[in-house]
C-alpha cells in the first residue's frame, strides 16, 4: 500500500463545456467517415464506462451525416490490465457486452481520456481475444499526454496539455448528469 | 468494494455486501464463457490446487475450467494417486503444497472443518469446495446467480428445499446465503432427515413436501446422499421417492412455472422425476454453468491484494 498522504483535489480548470464536447464528437464523427471512406464494415467500441456513452454518441452522429447504423458494443478491460496483483486489491470487473462479430471489421475504440496508452494496449488485447478485427482505430475524447506505450489515437476531440500530477475528469449527461471536462490538481495539505 | 478476506470457507462468515459483489462479479465472468476463444489473462502466473479428498467431478472440473479460463496454472490432486493413502496428514499435505507457493487451494474434505485448519497455517487463499456435512458455500453462491439470473432479484423470493436437510452441506450453506440475501426459506424431509434444531438455521420445517411447495418460487431438490447416512434413516428409496420425490404431479400443485433445481449428481427416479430434471422450468444445466462463473469471480477476488507479500 503507497503511504497516506491527506490529499485534497481541487478543480483547476475547465477545458471543455458542453457545446465543446458536441463539436469535437461531431468533427471526430466526420473524421472516421472520411478516413474510412463512409461506414461500411464499422463498429464502435466504448470502454466502460464514459467510452460507451461516447460510442454511443459518434453512432448517433454517424447515423445522421452518412444515414447508416453503426452497432455500439461495450468492452472492459479490467481482466486484461497490466497491474493486476501488482497493487492493492482487484479492481471490479463490469459486463463486456458486444453482441455482434468483430471479424474482419473496422473496429474503432473509444475512450474518453488517451494518458499512458496502458488501457488502449490492454483493450486491443482484449478484442483480439474476441476476434480479429481488419483494422482497429482509437478515438478520445481527450489526449493528455505522457504516453508510457507506443499508442496515439486516430481520432482526437482536444490536445490538452496537462502536467501529471493533474487529472483530467471527463463528465457526461449518462453518468454525471453534465457534460464538462476539467482538470483537477492534486495538492498535499501540509503545504 | 472487495472481499474483505483470505480464504472462503463458509456462507456463515460472509457479509451480504460481499455476496453481492461476488454475484455481480461472477455476472460479468460469465461472457468469457460465450466467446470462441474462453481464456483472459486475469491470473496469469497463478497457481491453483485442486485437493479433494472425496470424489467429486462437477466441482473439481468446475474449479480447474474456471483456473484456466483466468490463465491460471491448474494442479489437481486427489485422495487416491496422493501421499494422502500414504498415510500423510491433511497438515503435513498443506505444508508440502505451501512449499510449491500456490496461490490458491481449493479444498474437499469430508471434516468438517478441514478448511479452516489450512486456511490458518497456510499463505495462500482456501477455498472450501465441501467439507462433510458441514458447508458448500460456492454451490450456495452459484445457487444464487442462477436464481436472481432467471427472475432478476432475490430478496422477497421464497425457496423450498427438499431432501435430507440434517446431512446436506448444500442446505446448510443455502439457507444461509438465502436468508442473508432476504429470502424465505421452507425446508421439508422425512422427520429422520431433519435437523434436530431447524429453526437455528431461519428456515420453516414440514414434513409436508406438498405444504413446501406450494406458493413457492423456487424448488430445490437436495440428493439422497447414501454415503453419508446410516442404514436406518430411509427404510426405502421407493417409500420416499413416493413421499418426498419431485414428481409430474407434484409439480403441478406448486404455482405455475415454478423453478427447479438440483445441486447434482441426480438420483433419476428417487428425489426427481426424469420428466421434472429436464423439464421446461429446470435450471440444473444452468447451475453447472453458473457454476464456472461463480468459482471465477471467487478466484479473480481472492487473489487481489492479499498475496503480495513476500
Amino acid at each position: 500500500m503507497p503511504t497516506e498522504v491527506t490529499m485534497k483535489v481541487s478543480e483547476k480548470a475547465q477545458i471543455m463545456d458542453a457545446a465543446a464536447i458536441q463539436r469535437a464528437l461531431t468533427r471526430v464523427a466526420h473524421e472516421i467517415i472520411e478516413k474510412n471512406k463512409g461506414t461500411a464494415d464499422l463498429v464502435l467500441i466504448g470502454l466502460r464506462s464514459r467510452g460507451v456513452d461516447l460510442a454511443r454518441r459518434l453512432s448517433q452522429r454517424l447515423k445522421e451525416i452518412d444515414g447508416a447504423h453503426v452497432p455500439v458494443g461495450a468492452l472492459d478491460i479490467t481482466l486484461y490490465r497490466d497491474d493486476l496483483g501488482r497493487t492493492g486489491r482487484h479492481p471490479t470487473v463490469r459486463k463486456t457486452e458486444i453482441t455482434f462479430s468483430i471479424e474482419n471489421k473496422k473496429v474503432i475504440l473509444v475512450d474518453d481520456v488517451l494518458y499512458t496508452g496502458r488501457t488502449t494496449r490492454a483493450a486491443m488485447d482484449g478484442l483480439m481475444d474476441l476476434g480479429r478485427p481488419r483494422v482497429i482505430q482509437l478515438a478520445v475524447l481527450v489526449d493528455r499526454g505522457h504516453r508510457e506505450l507506443p499508442i496515439r489515437a486516430d481520432y482526437v476531440g482536444k490536445n490538452v496539455p496537462t502536467a501529471k500530477t493533474e487529472q483530467v475528469q471527463v463528465m457526461l449527461q449518462e453518468e454525471d448528469g453534465v457534460d464538462r471536462v476539467v482538470i483537477m490538481e492534486s495538492t498535499t495539505d501540509d503545504q | 468494494m472487495a472481499l474483505k478476506r483470505k480464504d472462503l470457507l463458509t456462507i456463515r462468515e460472509l457479509e451480504s455486501d460481499e455476496i453481492h459483489l461476488i454475484l455481480d462479479t461472477a455476472d460479468s465472468m460469465k461472457e468469457i464463457a460465450s466467446r470462441d476463444i474462453k481464456k483472459v489473462p486475469a491470473l496469469r502466473g497463478k497457481t491453483l490446487i485442486n485437493l479433494f479428498y472425496e470424489p467429486s467431478t462437477r466441482t473439481r472440473t468446475s474449479f480447474e475450467i474456471a483456473g484456466k479460463w483466468l490463465s491460471a496454472d491448474v494442479i489437481n490432486i486427489s485422495t487416491t494417486v496422493s501421499s494422502v493413502t500414504k498415510g500423510e496428514s491433511l497438515l503435513d499435505t498443506g505444508k508440502t503444497l505451501q512449499a510449491m507457493r500456490p496461490d490458491v487451494v481449493v479444498i474437499r474434505h469430508p471434516v468438517p472443518g478441514a478448511p479452516k485448519i489450512l486456511a490458518d497455517r497456510l499463505q495462500a487463499s482456501i477455498i472450501n469446495a465441501g467439507d462433510g456435512a458441514h458447508e458448500h458455500p460456492t454451490q450456495a453462491l452459484l445457487d444464487l446467480l442462477t436464481i436472481r439470473e432467471r427472475l432478476g432479484r432475490l430478496k422477497g423470493l421464497t425457496v423450498a428445499i427438499v431432501g435430507d436437510i440434517s446431512h446436506s452441506r448444500v442446505a446448510r450453506s443455502g439457507i444461509q446465503a438465502m436468508r442473508k440475501v432476504g429470502m424465505d426459506v421452507r425446508v421439508a424431509g422425512p422427520p429422520t432427515l431433519l435437523p434436530r434444531h431447524p429453526e437455528e438455521l431461519g428456515a420453516q420445517v414440514t414434513t409436508d413436501v406438498e405444504a413446501a411447495i406450494a406458493d413457492a418460487d423456487v424448488i430445490m431438490m437436495l440428493r439422497i446422499q447414501r454415503e453419508r447416512q446410516g442404514p436406518t434413516l430411509l427404510p426405502s428409496l421407493r417409500e420416499y421417492s413416493r413421499l418426498f420425490g419431485l414428481t409430474v404431479e407434484r409439480v403441478k400443485k406448486a404455482r405455475e412455472g415454478v423453478l427447479i433445481m438440483h445441486p447434482g449428481p441426480l438420483n433419476r427416479g428417487v428425489e426427481i422425476a426424469p420428466e421434472v430434471a429436464d423439464g421446461p422450468y429446470s435450471l440444473i444445466l444452468d447451475q453447472v454453468t453458473n457454476g464456472v462463473a461463480i468459482r471465477m469471480a471467487l478466484l479473480y477476488l481472492l487473489t487481489g491484494g492479499h498475496a503480495a507479500t513476500n
